[in-house]
């Protein structure tokens, strides 16, 4: 008799049989996930799926292991409408248990703020339901949204507040629904990486490659060097557009003019260099399964290396000037707080994470593609403030400049594209992505025949929302907007 | 009589004129074309012949408030001199009422944010009247500086005074006069680095939160006050910062004018090179204003 072992281990971008898949049953499940949790791994993916079985949900939960670079899943199937929320215990899990509860009609048992994440099928309206309240004579309620000022993304913001102090901000999403993991198993799998690229607008690159790195792994599709160097460059191309618009969209909002104006140039000249590569500045087309839509010539690389240095000369004289203005020093720094124990509670991702200090990135901890060959320095600084977020932007835009100028010095011959098989049936594949607002997970599983059935995307934005209601704790009202910019968080990329 | 007619007319005509000027001025500092120095009359025009959105909840003050507002500023107006020139209307102790009709302007259009019951109109009037409490003071001591220079509580004898005094003994209260009154700008024209007008986040708005249910020819009238109010006071400040006179009235009117795009261009330039202040360091701003003045007046009654 052979034990069952805990846990699956694999790594990013890889696929694993689902028969191998460890099923527990839900006490010995949550354990091993509580145990592993505590012990230092985070939910990367925390997702339900048809068992097939009638009244019997399939759960399954992915735990990464930055030190190692491995991932574990395993999985355990609820039968019945509940099961015992592990919220308590493991307060990264909170939005995940939230989402089981209203795609799979699963009550998590105890937990501490049930609430829609999006929508509950037709008759729940978003943003509706109790919102969390501070009672007092002197204290007042401060609502915004869903419909703002400016042209951005619809949310719902309930402050509590004294004055001008915030004791507590509740964000209420899920106006942006449209459903994107019902179409991705749904419709035709020729438009899921037109579904992939328009999941969040502004992480075009970072989605579809995501989507392809699934669709890879489950049909074991070895890709050339050479595309993957493509998509690397393509990938931080976006990471540099977006890091850029942020410094400019944080200057703005203190009122900085020089820096906001000449960053929102800098970001388009960036995303002219995307277009270079594919024609379309959001890189639409750029990646496909098995490789690269596009290919570079020798003209077009050393014409890129050209516009590279320009654009990193015209960044670094307007980013400086905001780091060494006295009054904008001021206005960054102790500003929205996210103390390190509270980022590593909440499985806070990306730029934001590595603000607070914590050692997380993909690229470095589990490293698929080109990054698995070169090791990029992990940027982070301390200071747990807008300062900090907006700093380590800056570092990171100077190393993926340098990255992207190594890889187009030595660009690695061959074809741009390799043979997709047909994709292996019940099996499942991970595939993370460091996007540059932080982690995009895409999960899939296929059925008997081969066919896609469940996909579940995690966008950077799912963990991050929280991190930004809590740094608003004890802040001034009027630093909102410049908290809400320094994380910057995707609301379709939530709301999927 | 002429002098008093062009008195009006720039009045009248020229407030909008300053607001382009900062606007260019701050299009230059951050390398882009910015937009028509006429731009604020085209929106005028615009916006008078646009229809008004009235919410239900509101009372009359809420229409009345623009309109009472844009009437006691064009009065203020009335009271300060420009250039070397009488104003139209002086009286012994016209300061006190100066002082109260931008008191009056405010206190309108607070009234009218909070008969909105918006949140955000509430949380914009509880901020301009805080910072208020500490303006007015600054205010107060600039004028009484200039009382004691001249001796006089008519507010034409007191502009006139530095043109009139000249000597080193009121020149240091001058000077910090000068800097409190060029706080007391920014502040009372929710300038950078006290309030943004540019910005459209309504959580960090102090003036443009207030008038955000304001639609069509009221708001009109509202940004068509704020660029008078900008307008009187800094032909307050200039006749302390550039205290010159020619003689000829055609040379004094358009050194005036010259004079006033100056100090717009000043204005462009501070908001052009720093950051907004947070919002709970505007009172320290204003608190060096009010000692600025203070001091100045204390250096005058040694």
């Amino acid at each position: 008799m052979t034990v069952q072992p805990e846990m699956l281990t694999t790594i990013n971008g890889r696929s694993v049989a689902l028969d191998q898949i460890p099923r527990h049953d839900v006490k010995t499940f949550q354990h091993i996930v509580r145990r592993e949790i505590t012990g230092g791994q985070r939910a990367v993916s925390f997702f339900g799926a048809e068992s097939g079985q009638p009244g019997c949900t399939d759960l399954f939960i992915l735990l990464a292991n930055d030190e190692y670079s491995e991932l574990n899943i395993l999985s355990t199937r609820i039968e019945g409408g509940q099961f015992p929320s592990m919220t308590p215990d493991c307060n990264q899990l909170h939005l995940f248990e939230r989402e089981i509860a209203e795609q799979f009609g699963l009550k998590p048992e105890g937990h501490p703020w049930l609430k829609p994440v999006r929508y509950s099928g037709s008759s729940i309206q978003p943003g509706t339901g109790d919102f969390y309240r501070v009672e007092g004579e002197d204290i007042h309620e401060v609502s915004v949204g869903p419909v703002h000022a400016g042209i951005i993304e619809p949310g719902h913001f309930r402050f509590q507040c004294h004055g001008e102090h915030v004791y507590h901000l509740e964000i209420a999403l899920g106006y942006q629904h449209r459903g994107v993991e019902k179409a991705m198993v749904e419709q035709p799998a020729k438009r899921a990486l037109h579904y992939a690229e328009t999941l969040a607008g502004d992480t075009s690159i970072g989605h579809a490659t995501a989507y392809c790195q699934v669709v890879e792994a489950l049909s074991g599709c070895k890709k050339t060097v050479r595309a993957q160097a493509l998509r690397s460059i393509a990938l931080e191309l976006e990471r540099l557009a977006n890091h850029t618009g942020d410094l400019g969209a944080i200057a703005n909002d203190i009122g900085f003019l020089p820096t906001a104006s000449y960053c929102g140039r800098i970001r388009g000249d960036f995303l002219n260099m995307t277009a270079l590569l594919c024609g379309n500045r959001f890189g639409r087309g750029m990646i496909i399964p098995g490789g690269t839509g596009y290919d570079m010539d020798d003209a077009r690389i050393e014409e890129l290396q050209e516009r590279l240095s320009d654009g990193e000369k015209d960044a670094a004289n307007a980013i400086e000037l905001l780091f060494e203005t006295p009054s904008v020093l001021a206005r960054l720094e102790g500003k929205g707080l996210l103390p390190q124990d509270i980022c590593k509670t909440l499985g806070i991702v990306g730029p934001a994470a590595r603000a607070s200090g914590l050692q997380r990135d993909v690229r470095h901890d589990q490293p698929s593609g080109i990054y698995r060959f070169v090791q990029l320095p992990l940027s982070s600084w301390d200071t747990c403030d807008v300062f900090a977020r907006a700093y380590v932007r800056w570092l990171e835009i100077q190393q993926s400049i340098d990255f992207i100028r190594e890889q187009l010095r030595a660009m690695p011959a061959g074809s741009i594209q390799a043979e997709i098989g047909p994709l292996k049936p019940r099996h499942l594949a991970v595939s993370l992505i460091e996007g540059w607002r932080g982690e995009l997970c895409h999960v899939a599983l296929t059925g008997e025949t081969g066919a896609v059935t469940r996909y579940k995307i995690v966008d950077p934005s799912f963990h991050n929302w929280m991190g930004l209601a809590y740094a608003m704790r004890d802040q001034q009202i009027s630093d909102f907007p410049l908290c809400n910019k320094s994380f910057n968080l995707s609301y379709c990329g939530h709301d999927l | 009589m002429t002098n008093i007619f062009i008195h009006i007319a720039l009045l009248l005509i020229m407030p909008p004129l300053l607001l382009g000027v900062i606007n260019k001025t701050k299009a230059l500092f951050a390398g882009r074309r910015g937009p028509p120095v006429l731009q604020l009359y085209y929106d005028l025009i615009k916006l008078a012949r646009k229809g008004v959105v009235i919410s239900q909840v509101t009372t009359w003050v809420f229409t009345a408030a623009p309109v009472i507002t844009l009437t006691a500023i064009m009065l203020a107006g009335l009271m300060v001199p420009m250039g070397p020139f009488q104003s139209p209307v002086a009286f012994t102790g016209d300061l006190i009422l100066f002082a109260y009709l931008l008191a009056l302007s405010r206190f309108f259009t607070t009234t009218a944010a909070l008969d909105t019951g918006s949140a955000f109109e509430g949380m914009g009037a509880a901020r301009e009247v805080t910072f208020a409490c500490l303006s007015e003071p600054a205010l107060f001591f600039a004028l009484l500086v200039l009382a004691k220079m001249s001796g006089s509580l008519v507010l034409t004898n007191m502009l006139h005074a530095p043109l009139a005094a000249g000597s080193q003994a009121s020149a240091a209260s001058l000077v910090l006069v000068a800097g409190g009154l060029f706080i007391l700008l920014l502040a009372e024209n929710s300038r950078i680095p006290v309030d943004d007008p540019n910005t459209h986040l309504e959580l960090t708005m102090i003036h443009e939160v207030m008038v955000l249910d304001h639609s069509g020819p009221l708001l009109g009238i509202i940004l068509y006050g704020a660029a008078v109010k900008l307008f009187v006071l800094s032909a307050v400040l200039l006749h302390i910062v550039f205290p010159f006179q020619s003689g000829s009235a055609l040379l004094d009117w358009s050194l005036f004018v010259l004079e006033m795009l100056l100090t717009a261009v000043a204005v462009g330039v501070v908001e052009s090179v720093m950051a907004r202040l947070q919002m709970r360091n505007v009172q320290h701003l204003l608190i060096a204003a009010i000692l600025l003045c203070g001091f100045g007046f204390v250096l005058l009654m040694r």
